[in-house]
């Protein structure tokens, strides 16, 4: 979330599209609720379903699933041709007045530079005109063709009201509805808010969608502002947490990277990182990059990263693909290449697609740890459960390890939410039996490795001895000295950058925030990001006071929220370029003729001139992109794709398949139906309920009571069309899998009329396995297919191709 | 916004105390100690409050454990009852049908007390000691590593990179067990690490 749950209630209008938060979000959802009572907010909700948040909607339209792009590039067209865009956010604070190379272009659903061969994109033309100075181009007027915004105009222009119909299915008067009420909040004192979930993210194209919706909000004016923004709900926890400590294949804590083989040595590293400013007086923030960087190597390894040895670079691995993501890793175990695998409260059988393959994927491994609170798919795969896990154990020769972990009732630490608050809480329950604490688990596995090479020898023992773990009790690290390493730390004395005797932190002193973070050896800080959220005054993120001046909703002494505590990013955005509020009404910061102040932390450099300093702070051109240059592997602009199976060809170029960059496996391949396949005629899509948590809740006796039994969803017209009762048995399949369910119909999902063909929308929830006290039943990734986002490689489990039949009932045992 | 009075503090008053107090000062002296001889004190008046979150979606609603026993003073401590946190400004003290029903996650069925060992080929699970179930994992990850560790790639960059041994994090471990996770990790060369932000 670019805001927080509480700034909702802020907003004037709220568009959920790709979420269903009245149902997976409810008490966040709640203020949604209250922006409508006391604000007199309306809200939008587009999704393939009637879902519970279209309940209480003002108003409803249904899209059809994987055509997302098409709306949000039809509402933007809309806007452009009616006027409604705020101008002076659009002029002062986005790209729309640089202008770009003249050989970039798009045509046939593509941009300039595709190569079919590499399935990638060459993005050199994807840039800004730069002139001799280094700085890019710009007209000011908007009248140059090759300004940004004429560029969108002209890249939107094919995405008319009738153009939306045929292709998401939606009526061209609900969908100028819609339109209509979006438009009202380009003033400077209305605002919208965009709430998404997985329904957004689980595409090929899924950062495409996201980045429209954005797009839209910047035209609108709505970054940065109180009731604004782009929210992503997030779906676990802690999942917003575990990334920005980077625990993927190619990141490093603070959202840094993992180098690259072709980054050989620190300088190479680095020169690419420089973030040299695109326009004059920008702050560029990413110029920090080496502090950041250099503390994080010196929080791994202490005095053994020094300048001489390039931080111990070489300690890090180096990449030779864009990540070894769960999909690759999968991809290498089904061809015998990964022996050992951890699973850490993480059930992958089901939450991975194309399950077939995930078993298949298992079976081939030597050894499978699986830490988790509770008896899991995975870590019972090579069980046979009849229909529901259909394997036979004696074929298997994975060894399996099943550690119990304590869950949270058990735990102490911080999570951090969706709104970016770091939230501390405490363990009030001892672990049952032998559970123990993860952190227990991982010191105890790390202390054995480092003895082994300790005591024998290896293969580059080095980062694993070398590794700082200075804890009280080696073998039990504790949470507080956890979140000390991470917030960062004073080695020697750290001095003002500016003013060189003056000291900013004693040695061994906790650093107060990232901006003392250092490139010389002299910090150290395991995750920049957070700095400030253990300091000198204690744990931030234990902090309890829920005073709220104004009721702004900013809560700016509950909790840390990261960066900087600040509550609302680019809030700088939510002033004129002269410093003052758009609205009044809203304000957060504003500028007093010497220094920003208000009820959040500026998100800029407390006496930066409104007129000199862009808000969008981390950006080299110090202004939001319209324009993504080259930020993106499938295009500058969302452009239209069909997903990886589907009922219509793309309508810009019939030979292209999904989205043209996606990463295939061959063996992923061969498993897609074909488009328009007759065998395969319904669209099916993924969706949880307000019951039930991911494959978790079905432990708990209560919820597997609420909802017992696995059923799909679907319209009384297919029903009829298929024969099946209400209530009845049904098997749908894909062309990877199967399973059998009950059907629920329902007026929620109505037939589409997609292209001149009427299309059906089959719904799949998302609950249900083979262990826990719920019925046993399946869930979608026995249907789904195995192909990601082309940027970040999250699964399109919103949108593919399956059949549905009505089937015997299943005998009684 | 915060009360003041801790809220186990109120219970004690609002049990026993305010049905004897009110009664006291009607002029029933004696009818006092009899009231309150009788009048059961709420049960969660006995117990230790800790502050917590909920552990599923991100909207993270603060909520409050109550347990007989207290883990600070190195007590055993059950946990008997969960319900919202008034205080927290997001949730307010609602929670959701997931949220409400917390107290039995906790104490679900099939909740993991043991290690368990599986063997190749086996149908069934044995029990194991956490010794030998660590021992086992560091010995098979050493071995791994030895054997498939890729140092230099075919130019003679240095590479540092294991492929063969994988790590999945989890979505609701805490961002210290996240932090130790990525060092334990990241210090082997392990690159085939992801968690379930994609799912």
């Amino acid at each position: 979330m670019t805001n927080s749950w509480t700034d909702i209630k802020n907003t004037d209008l709220v568009v959920v599209m790709g979420g269903n938060a009245a149902e997976a979000h409810p008490c966040g959802f709640k203020w949604v609720t209250e922006a409508k009572h006391h604000r007199g907010a309306k809200l939008i909700v587009v999704d393939p379903r009637y879902t519970r948040t279209a309940s209480v909607s003002d108003y409803y339209a249904p899209i059809r699933p994987g055509s997302d792009i098409v709306f949000l590039m039809g509402v933007i067209r809309w806007c452009i041709e009616n006027d409604k865009v705020q101008w002076d956010y659009v002029r002062n604070y986005t790209n729309a007045s640089y202008l770009v190379r003249e050989d970039f272009g798009w045509s046939d659903g593509l941009f300039t530079g595709y190569d079919e061969e590499k399935r990638d994109y060459d993005k050199s033309s994807w840039d800004y005109q730069i002139g001799d100075d280094g700085y890019v181009l710009t007209d000011p007027t908007l009248q140059n063709p090759r300004c940004v915004w004429n560029m969108l105009k002209a890249h939107v222009d094919v995405y008319t009201p009738e153009f939306v119909e045929r292709i998401c299915g939606t009526p061209r008067d609900k969908f100028l509805h819609i339109c209509g009420m979006i438009g009202e909040c380009s003033t400077p004192t209305k605002t919208m808010t965009s709430m998404y979930a997985l329904g957004w993210t689980q595409h090929s194209k899924g950062a495409q969608n996201i980045r429209g919706m954005a797009m839209l909000q910047l035209i609108l004016g709505n970054i940065g502002v109180r009731g604004g923004g782009m929210n992503a709900l997030r779906g676990h926890s802690n999942i917003q947490g575990l990334t920005d400590i980077g625990l993927m294949s190619n990141l490093i804590p603070g959202y840094l990277n993992i180098p690259t083989e072709k980054e050989a040595d620190w300088a190479t590293y680095m020169s690419t990182r420089g973030f040299k400013p695109l326009r004059p007086n920008q702050m560029s923030y990413w110029q920090n990059y080496p502090k950041f960087m250099v503390s994080f190597m010196k929080a791994m390894w202490g005095d053994s990263a020094t300048a001489q040895n390039d931080w111990a670079y070489h300690y890090l691995p180096k990449l030779d693909v864009p990540a070894y993501d769960g999909m690759r890793m999968f991809e290498l175990m089904a061809h015998g290449k990964v022996n050992l695998y951890f699973c850490q409260g993480f059930n992958p059988i089901l939450s991975f697609p194309n399950r077939g393959k995930m078993t298949e994927a298992f079976s081939k491994l030597k050894l499978l740890v699986v830490m988790d609170p509770l008896a899991t798919e995975t870590s019972h795969f090579w069980q046979n459960h009849g229909i529901h896990n259909d394997v036979d154990p004696a074929a298997i020769q994975t060894e399996v390890l099943e550690l119990p972990t304590t869950c949270f009732a058990e735990d102490e630490g911080a999570l951090v939410n969706s709104g970016r608050w770091l939230q501390w809480h405490w363990a009030g329950a001892t672990p049952p039996g032998e559970a123990k604490h993860d952190t227990w688990i991982m010191a105890q596995i790390f202390q054995r490795v480092k003895k082994l090479y300790q005591d024998e020898g290896g293969v580059f023992p080095d980062p694993i001895l070398n590794l700082t773990w200075d804890y009280a009790d080696p073998n039990e690290p504790m949470p507080d000295e956890l979140a000390r390493e991470m917030n960062g730390r004073a080695l020697r004395t750290v001095y003002d950058l500016k003013d060189t005797t003056k000291v900013v932190a004693e040695a061994g002193k906790q650093l107060a925030n990232f901006g003392q973070y250092r490139d010389d050896g002299s910090t150290m800080g395991g995750c920049w990001i957070y700095a400030g959220s253990w300091t000198e005054d204690g744990n931030m993120m234990a902090r309890r006071d829920n005073t709220d001046p104004d009721d702004t909703g900013a809560f700016l002494n509950w909790s840390f929220a990261w960066p900087a505590n600040r509550r609302i990013l680019y809030n700088r955005a939510s002033c004129d370029l002269q410093g003052k509020p758009w609205d009044p009404s809203r304000k957060i910061i504003e500028w007093t003729g010497e220094k920003w102040e208000g009820y959040d932390v500026p998100d800029i450099a407390v006496t930066a001139k409104p007129e000199e300093v862009g808000p969008f702070i981390m950006n080299p051109e110090g202004s939001s992109r319209l324009f993504s240059r080259g930020m993106m592997r499938d295009g500058p602009f969302p452009t239209h794709m069909e997903p990886f199976e589907s009922p219509i060809a793309n309508p810009f170029n019939a030979r292209m398949r999904g989205n043209p960059v996606a990463r295939v496996f061959e063996s992923d391949a061969e498993k897609f139906a074909e488009i328009g396949d007759p065998e395969f005629p319904f669209v099916a899509t993924s969706y949880r309920l307000t019951e039930h948590f991911h494959y978790w809740t079905k432990h708990n006796p209560v919820n597997a009571v609420l909802q017992p039994e696995f059923f799909v969803e679907i319209s009384e017209e297919l029903a009829a069309e298929r024969g099946i009762e209400r209530g009845g048995r049904v098997r749908v399949w894909s062309k990877r899998g199967e399973v059998w369910a009950k059907a629920l119909v329902t007026k929620r999902i109505r037939p589409m009329q997609i292209d001149g063909k009427t299309v059906h929308v089959i719904g799949i929830p998302l609950h249900w396995g083979f262990m826990g006290a719920a019925r046993k039943g399946f869930g979608p990734n026995s249907l789904s297919s195995q192909v990601g986002d082309a940027n970040v490689e999250t699964p399109e489990f919103k949108a593919f191709m399956v059949n549905i039949e009505p089937s015997a009932e299943e005998p009684v045992a | 916004m915060n009360i003041d009075l801790s809220r186990r503090g109120f219970l004690r008053l609002a049990g026993a105390g305010v049905a004897a107090t009110s009664l006291g000062a009607m002029g029933f002296g004696e009818a006092e100690a009899a009231e309150q001889a009788h009048v059961r004190a709420f049960k969660l008046a006995t117990t230790t409050e800790t502050r917590n979150t909920c552990p599923y979606c991100s909207v993270a609603c603060g909520i409050i454990m109550y347990s007989k026993g207290d883990v600070k003073a190195g007590e055993t401590a059950e946990l008997i009852h969960i319900e919202g946190d008034a205080d927290h400004p997001t949730n307010r003290g609602t929670l959701c049908p997931k949220g409400a029903a917390l107290k039995d996650f906790v104490h679900a069925p099939t909740r993991l007390t043991k290690p368990r060992y599986r063997a190749a080929g086996a149908s069934e699970f044995q029990d194991i000691t956490w010794e030998d179930a660590l021992d086992k994992i560091a010995r098979a990850m050493k071995y791994d590593r030895d054997a498939n560790f890729i140092q230099t790639n075919e130019a003679g960059v240095p590479v540092n990179r294991w492929t063969t041994t994988g790590f999945l994090a989890a979505s609701a471990t805490t961002n210290e067990t996240a932090w130790l996770t990525y060092k334990t990790v990241r210090s082997m060369g392990i690159v085939g690490f992801d968690n379930q932000a994609r799912v």
